[in-house]
C-alpha cells in the first residue's frame, strides 16, 4: 500500500481542526489534494479547494485515487462506508478509538468492493519528495530523504524515529507504509511488506512492529521467500505481560505475540531482528553491499 | 474493560439465554439468606480474571451454613491481583455434558469470530492444543450478522445436545456480542443438564474499549483496571501511566516509541521505573507528564524522548519548561527529541533549561542509565 505524487487524494473531514491544518500540510508538500467532504458544507469553498456532501458526490465529478478521514470515531464507519461506495481504491482512517465492531463493518465492505482500507489508528502514507497522506513529519528533511529504503510501522512516533535514524545514516526512504496501531487494521504487517517487494524503487525494507497479535509471524513466512534484505525493530521486549500499554496491539496474552516469540519467526524467515531502532541502518547497508 | 461474572450474565439472559437461579453477596450473612433460598448452591469470587477454580476462589455449599462458610472464607482472598469483594451465589445444576461457546473480534479474519466445542470444562488454549478437531471456528460477515447455515454444518458432532438447541444458543451468544459491542463473549462452561436444557453456568465479557463511548450506561457495571494511586491519577488526567520497578524514569510521546524507550534502557543495561505515554490528544500534557514521573521516588533519573509526527514536539517540551519551574527535578534528565516542532523545540531546552538534547536516542539512553547508577 503506496501512495504515490500522481495519485489524487480526498480529504473527508477537511472542514475540522486537524483535517484543515494536515490538508494544507499536504498540499504545500506536493500531495494533489483535489477537495474535501463535509455533509453540512456542501457546494463551499475551504482552503481555495471544493467541499462536497459525500465522497460519492466528489468521485462523480472528478478522479479520486485515495481518500484520508480525519473524522471523530463515532463517525468513521459512514464516512469509510461512503468512500467504498464511491469506488475509491485506496482510504486511510487516521482515527484512533473507532470501535472495532464498526471497524470489522467496514473492512467486510471494502473486501467485497476490492478496497484497500489503511488504519485505522495510523499516522500515514509517505513518498518522500512526492506526497504523503496523514499526518507524518514529511516536509522534516532530517526524517524523510529520498532513497531505496520502505518502512513498515505500526506506531507514528516509532516510525518517525526509524526514518531518522535511516537518514542519519546516510539512507533514504521509497515508501514510508503506517498500517495503524489497532487490533484489526486493513493493511497487515504483510501486507505492507507485499507491496514494498513488488514495488521498483524499494531495494530493503525496515520493519517496525510492537508485541501483541500475531501480525509480524505472517510477514516473517511472506518474508522467507524475498530476495530483498529486511530489518526488525520489535518495540515491547521490556513491557511487562498482561499490562496494556497505548497501542490496543500491544499487549501478550500468554506465549502468543511475546517478544520471544516474534524475535524467532522473524529470524527464521530471514529478517535480522535489532535491540534498539538505531541498529537497522547498519544492517540495511551490510545486507545491500552482499547483495549489490 | 472487562467484566465480572455477575455483570456479564445479565447481557446473555437479555439475548435469551439461561442462567442458574443467583444473587450476589458481600458478606457471609447475605450468601446464608440467599442459599436458604435457592438451596444446594455455588460459591463464587468476582473477580475479572480467570483461574477462580484453581486458587480456591469456588466452593459447593449444601446448606446455608455451609455457603456462609465458604463466603467468608473467599470474600478478602486474593485471586490474581484481586482481591474478592463479593461472592455470586448460584444454585447447583445436574450437568450432563460441559460445552465451550464464544464470539470475539478476530484480527485476522477482521470480522467476529465463533468459537465452539463439545469439550468444555477446560480453558480455550487447552481445547485447541488437545482437540483442534472437537473446536469449531466460524468466521461471521458482521454485516449479514449471524449465519445459521454455516455454523450448522461447521458443528462438531456431539451426542450430548441436539444440533438445532446448539445453532440457537450461539445465534443468542452472538446477539449478546453486538448488542454490547463485546471484544469478547464467552460461556465456560455452557452446560447440558441432565434433563437437556442449555444453561450458561459463567460469562467472560470484554467490551472494547473503545466502544465504552457510545455504551456509557453498560460500562458502568464492568471492572476498571486495576491501578496505582499515581496511575489512577493520570488516567483522570488523560493519559497512559504504568509504574514498573527500575529507575530510570520514561517520558515519550506514542505508545511504540515509549515501549521502545523501555526496551533501549534494559538494553543499555538499566531498568525502566515506568511507562508513560504523551501521544495522541494528550500530547500538550507535558507539564502533567512531568510532574508525574517525579512523583515516583525510585526515580533516579528521567529520559525525555520526543518524536514528533502527529504530536508536535514544542508543545510537549513547552509543558515540560513550565513544570520545570514548578517541579525543579532534582535528578539529572536526558533530551532526545526529533520530528514536527524539534528546531523550536531544542531551543526551549537550551535556552530555558541550559541543556543539550541528545541527537542519537541510544546515547540519550546511555546516559540516562549510566546516571542511574
Amino acid at each position: 500500500m503506496i501512495v504515490r505524487g500522481h495519485e489524487t487524494l480526498l480529504v473527508q473531514g477537511i472542514t475540522g481542526k486537524q483535517g484543515t491544518f494536515w490538508a494544507d500540510k499536504m498540499r504545500e508538500y506536493g500531495t494533489r489534494v483535489i477537495g474535501g467532504v463535509n455533509p453540512k458544507k456542501a457546494g463551499q469553498v475551504h482552503l481555495d479547494l471544493p467541499v462536497w456532501g459525500s465522497a460519492v458526490d466528489a468521485a462523480g465529478d472528478t478522479q479520486v485515487d485515495a481518500s484520508v478521514l480525519f473524522i471523530p470515531p463515532l463517525g468513521v464507519k459512514a464516512a469509510a462506508l461512503d468512500a467504498i461506495e464511491a469506488g475509491i481504491p485506496k482510504v486511510v482512517i487516521m482515527t484512533e478509538h473507532v470501535p472495532v465492531q464498526d471497524v470489522m463493518y467496514v473492512m467486510a465492505a471494502a473486501r467485497e468492493a476490492g478496497t484497500k482500507i489503511i488504519g485505522p489508528n495510523t499516522a500515514g502514507l509517505v513518498t518522500p519528495g512526492e506526497c504523503f497522506v496523514g499526518f507524518m513529519p514529511a516536509f522534516n528533511q532530517r526524517i524523510f530523504q529520498v532513497g531505496n529504503v520502505g518502512v513498515i510501522s505500526r506506531s507514528g512516533s516509532l516510525g518517525t524515529l526509524v526514518c531518522l535514524n535511516l537518514v542519519q545514516a546516510g539512507l533514504g526512504i521509497s515508501a514510508f507504509v503506517g498500517i495503524g496501531g489497532d487490533p484489526v487494521i486493513g493493511t497487515t504487517t504483510r501486507d505492507a511488506l507485499q507491496s514494498l517487494d513488488e514495488d521498483d524503487r524499494t531495494d530493503a525494507v525496515a520493519m517496525v512492529g510492537e508485541i501483541g497479535g500475531k501480525m509480524e509471524e505472517a510477514a516473517a513466512e511472506y518474508a522467507a521467500g524475498m530476495s530483498k534484505p529486511v530489518a526488525a525493530f520489535i518495540a515491547g521486549a521490556a513491557s511487562p505481560p498482561g499490562k496494556k500499554m497505548g497501542h490496543a496491539g500491544a499487549i501478550v496474552m500468554g506465549a502468543s505475540g511475546s517478544y520471544e516469540g516474534k524475535k524467532a519467526a522473524l529470524e527464521a524467515g530471514g529478517i535480522s531482528v535489532t535491540p534498539t531502532p538505531s541498529f537497522v541502518p547498519g544492517i540495511l547497508k551490510e545486507r545491500l553491499g552482499a547483495s549489490a | 474493560m472487562n467484566f465480572e461474572e455477575h455483570a456479564g450474565k445479565p447481557l446473555l439472559r437479555a439475548a435469551g439465554l439461561e442462567t442458574p437461579p443467583g444473587g450476589l453477596a458481600t458478606t457471609a450473612a447475605e450468601a446464608a439468606r440467599l442459599a436458604g433460598d435457592i438451596g444446594p448452591c455455588v460459591v463464587k469470587a468476582q473477580v475479572p480474571t480467570g483461574k477462580r477454580g484453581k486458587a480456591g476462589g469456588i466452593a459447593l455449599a449444601a446448606s446455608a451454613d455451609e455457603a456462609a462458610a465458604a463466603a467468608e472464607r473467599i470474600i478478602g482472598m486474593t485471586i490474581g491481583e484481586y482481591q474478592v469483594e463479593k461472592v455470586l451465589i448460584e444454585g447447583q445444576v445436574p450437568i450432563a455434558s460441559e460445552l465451550y461457546a464464544a464470539v470475539l473480534n478476530d484480527p485476522d479474519s477482521k470480522g467476529p469470530l465463533i468459537l465452539y466445542s463439545p469439550e468444555g470444562g477446560m480453558d480455550i488454549e487447552e481445547i485447541a492444543e488437545n482437540h483442534p478437531d472437537r473446536l469449531m471456528r466460524v468466521p461471521v460477515d458482521i454485516r449479514k450478522g449471524f449465519d445459521e447455515a454455516a455454523v450448522r454444518s461447521a458443528l462438531p458432532a456431539n451426542d450430548a445436545v441436539a444440533d438445532d438447541d446448539i445453532v440457537a444458543a450461539l445465534g443468542k451468544l452472538y446477539q449478546a456480542y453486538t448488542d454490547n459491542d463485546a471484544e469478547l463473549m464467552e460461556i465456560n462452561p455452557l452446560v447440558v443438564t441432565e434433563d437437556g436444557r442449555l444453561l450458561a453456568l459463567d460469562c467472560k465479557f470484554t467490551l472494547d474499549d473503545s466502544a465504552v463511548k457510545r455504551r456509557l450506561e453498560l460500562a458502568e457495571s464492568g471492572t476498571p483496571d486495576k491501578l496505582t494511586g499515581l496511575e489512577a491519577k493520570a488516567k483522570d488526567i488523560g493519559f497512559k501511566f504504568i509504574e514498573l520497578d527500575g529507575d530510570v524514569g520514561i517520558l515519550a510521546n506514542g505508545a511504540g516509541l515509549t515501549m521502545t524507550s523501555m526496551d533501549a534502557v534494559r538494553h543499555y543495561g538499566g531498568k525502566p521505573a515506568n511507562f508513560l505515554e504523551i501521544g495522541g490528544e494528550a500530547y500538550t500534557l507535558g507539564t502533567e507528564a512531568l510532574q508525574t514521573v517525579l512523583a515516583n521516588p525510585n526515580v533516579k533519573s528521567l529520559l525525555i524522548n520526543f518524536c514528533g509526527a502527529f504530536a508536535r514536539t514544542d508543545v510537549m517540551v513547552e509543558g515540560i519548561v513550565k513544570a520545570w519551574k514548578v517541579v525543579q527535578p532534582d535528578v539529572p534528565v536526558f533530551f532526545t527529541i526529533h520530528g514536527t516542532g524539534e528546531d523550536e523545540a531544542i531551543a526551549m531546552v537550551r535556552d530555558e533549561l541550559g541543556m543539550e538534547p541528545f541527537d542519537i536516542m541510544d546515547d540519550a539512553v546511555k546516559a540516562a542509565v549510566e546516571a542511574a547508577r
